[in-house]
């Protein structure tokens, strides 16, 4: 009951932090790209005809008023039309979409599988070789710019090797599997789609852990130094003491408490990938939200990259949410306030 | 404190590789062996060898030497949005902190607000609102990081906001201004002036992430991330151009976060 009711709490504290991010959101659609009747109309244009044109598109209204056609367009699932592809906004995005999450999922998959061990056995082995080689291994991660190593992924693992495919998301040849989700590899297994299963995954392989390089970096830092403290406590040298075995100590004991801080950093570094999903989608030709989102740029795509950001902002509010919600329930310390 | 951060290698090593960026970006003229604009068809995508040291691109043009220029841009970069962006965050930050209530919570909600995107799909839409350059994304990313400032500094505050020295000078009738600006600031500023070291690597990372998707620097110009940017079309035949100015970045990011550590050891040990 306490967790619902928590939940419940921070979704009304939720509301003031959305109305700010369609403000933030509209000023910088409507209010900085100059005139759109102008942008629209191009250089020829007549003073008259932009009038015309800025009175029919309610330019003329004071910004409330257009404010809160924004806002209503937005709750109508009307995010304005792509020039680009010429389609509603929502509808690329909900095609682009679950690419992105399927990409985001699987590389904080490979950072929660690699990054907690590494700050576990780099903090059990402190200032031993171990350790270096994590601390080092950490550092450059997080100093490295995700697209670069994709760029070096793509050279060597595709290029040169041809072990792995360096764009896309299937073979071609390969039918995606029946649409449940749209990720591919969920949809595959849900239909017992071995061939798509396969062939998903295997192209998953180089984005991901480029995306995952970042942020197993941060994930290890945090695990080092969170269990560093903990396994300082007593309740640890008590365990110790009873002669509890290296492994039983480090991850039935310290792991549990020492966890506690990296999942809040979880929540951070989800936002980190999502943000990364820009580039490495890019490197990669990712049909996602990233891809979708450069593709805008170029094409000085408006309100495409603006409904990105959107969707963006509201993914990583809601993960955010999660990650708190689940927190509290795992950390019975804390009551819900 | 001076030998705890000579103890320590990682945070030399550093110190030694900001002061070579530096050295590097102020004396470009002299360490580049070629102009780093120059177009050269003859010598196109030619492997790094002793006339080129890191290769030439697709127009023949000295990717070492594009490198070495490509410092003074990332610098500039680098130091130019932590300018902007430290001064307003702090000051929000203090007067957050230091007067409280509803000027608090106003300015809170507006780093909540800001910190809701990830940093550089919000850097991303202002940006691509302003138009693609290299001043733009200097804005936009000046836009998205002040609230980590703000955030800090008002924490600091509250910390200090109490202590007897303030306290002394509010009881001797000091103008609040005066507090703020003379006693709270330089007191609460250590931390956060530690982050900003940490962030000058990291806004270099993101200006040259901006530039990869086409948002920062255009081509010809010798920024970093455009270089990787247009080094896509001829990865197949020319791994040096992809590779090389990675590094540099690699480099550059690495440098000034090994500093900002070293200086978070020595100035606030709590933290290690």
């Amino acid at each position: 009951m306490d967790a619902l009711r928590y939940v419940f709490k921070r979704i009304l504290l939720m509301i003031p932090i959305l109305i700010g991010i369609s403000i933030l959101t509209f000023f910088i659609s409507n209010t900085i790209p100059g005139d759109p009747a102008r942008l629209i109309l191009g250089p020829k244009a007549t003073p008259d005809g932009i009038e015309e044109l800025r009175e029919e598109m309610g330019l003329n209204d004071p910004l409330y008023v257009q404010y809160g056609r924004y806002v209503n367009g937005i709750f109508h699932g009307d995010l304005g039309e792509s020039t680009y592809s010429q389609q509603p906004v929502i509808d690329d995005l909900e095609r682009y979409f679950p690419a992105t999450l399927e990409l985001t999922l699987f590389a904080m998959l490979i950072t929660v599988l690699i990054g907690i061990p590494f700050g576990v056995i780099s903090a059990s082995k402190k200032d031993k070789l171990p350790d270096q080689f994590t601390r080092v291994f950490a550092l450059l991660g997080v100093a490295m710019p995700a697209f670069w190593l994709g760029l070096l992924f793509l050279l060597l693992f595709y290029l040169k090797l041809g072990i792995l495919p360096g764009s896309g998301r299937l073979d071609n040849g390969v039918s995606p599997p029946d649409m449940i989700t749209g990720m591919y590899t969920v949809d595959a297994l849900l239909t017992g789609n071995m061939v798509a299963f396969k062939s998903a995954l295997i192209h998953l392989i180089l984005p991901g852990i480029t995306q995952a390089a970042v942020t197993i970096g941060m994930i290890t830092r945090m695990t080092r130094s969170s269990m560093l403290e903990v396994l300082q406590s007593d309740y640890i040298r008590t365990a110790q003491a009873k002669g509890g075995s290296e492994n039983r100590v480090l991850y039935g004991h310290a792991l549990r408490n020492g966890i506690m801080p990296v999942i809040t950093l979880l929540g951070m570094t989800f936002g980190h990938a999502l943000g990364g999903s820009v580039l490495v989608e890019s490197v990669f030709s990712w049909p996602g939200l990233g891809k979708y989102a450069v593709n805008a740029i170029t094409y000085l795509d408006f309100p495409a990259v603006m409904g990105v950001t959107l969707l963006i902002a509201l993914l990583f509010i809601t993960v955010n949410l999660i990650i708190d919600t689940m927190y509290h329930l795992i950390d019975p310390r804390l009551k819900y306030n | 404190m001076v030998r705890r951060m000579i103890n320590s290698p990682l945070t030399i090593l550093g110190l030694v590789l900001v002061l070579l960026i530096i050295i590097t970006a102020i004396f470009a003229p002299v360490i580049a062996t070629h102009n780093p604009t120059e177009v050269n068809l003859l010598s196109k995508l030619e492997g790094p060898s002793g006339e080129h040291f890191f290769g030439t691109d697709e127009v023949g043009r000295d990717i070492f030497s594009r490198i070495v220029y490509g410092t003074r841009i990332s610098l500039k970069i680098g130091l130019l949005v932590v300018l902007i962006s430290f001064p307003i965050g702090t000051i929000l930050g203090a007067i957050a902190g230091y007067i409280g209530g509803r000027i608090d919570q106003i300015i809170m909600r507006a780093t909540d607000i800001f910190l809701s995107f990830p940093g550089i799909i919000l850097a991303m839409s202002i940006a691509a609102a302003l138009g693609p350059s290299i001043e733009n994304v200097l804005l936009a990313l000046a836009a998205t990081w002040w609230p980590w400032y703000t955030r800090i500094v008002r924490s600091s505050v509250l910390s200090l906001k109490n202590s007897e020295f303030i306290e002394a000078s509010r009881a001797l009738g000091a103008n609040p201004f005066r507090i703020l600006f003379k006693e709270v600031i330089p007191n609460a500023i250590a931390p956060a002036s530690i982050q900003a070291s940490l962030d000058l690597g990291f806004v270099i990372l993101a200006a040259a992430g901006l530039s990869f998707i086409g948002l920062g620097a255009q081509p010809p110009s010798p920024e970093w991330g455009a270089m990787l940017s247009s080094s896509r079309e001829i990865i197949r035949d020319a791994w040096w151009a992809a590779t090389f100015p990675g590094i540099a970045i690699l480099i550059t990011v690495l440098g000034f976060n090994l500093m900002g550590d070293g200086l978070r050891d020595v100035l606030d040990p709590k933290q290690r």
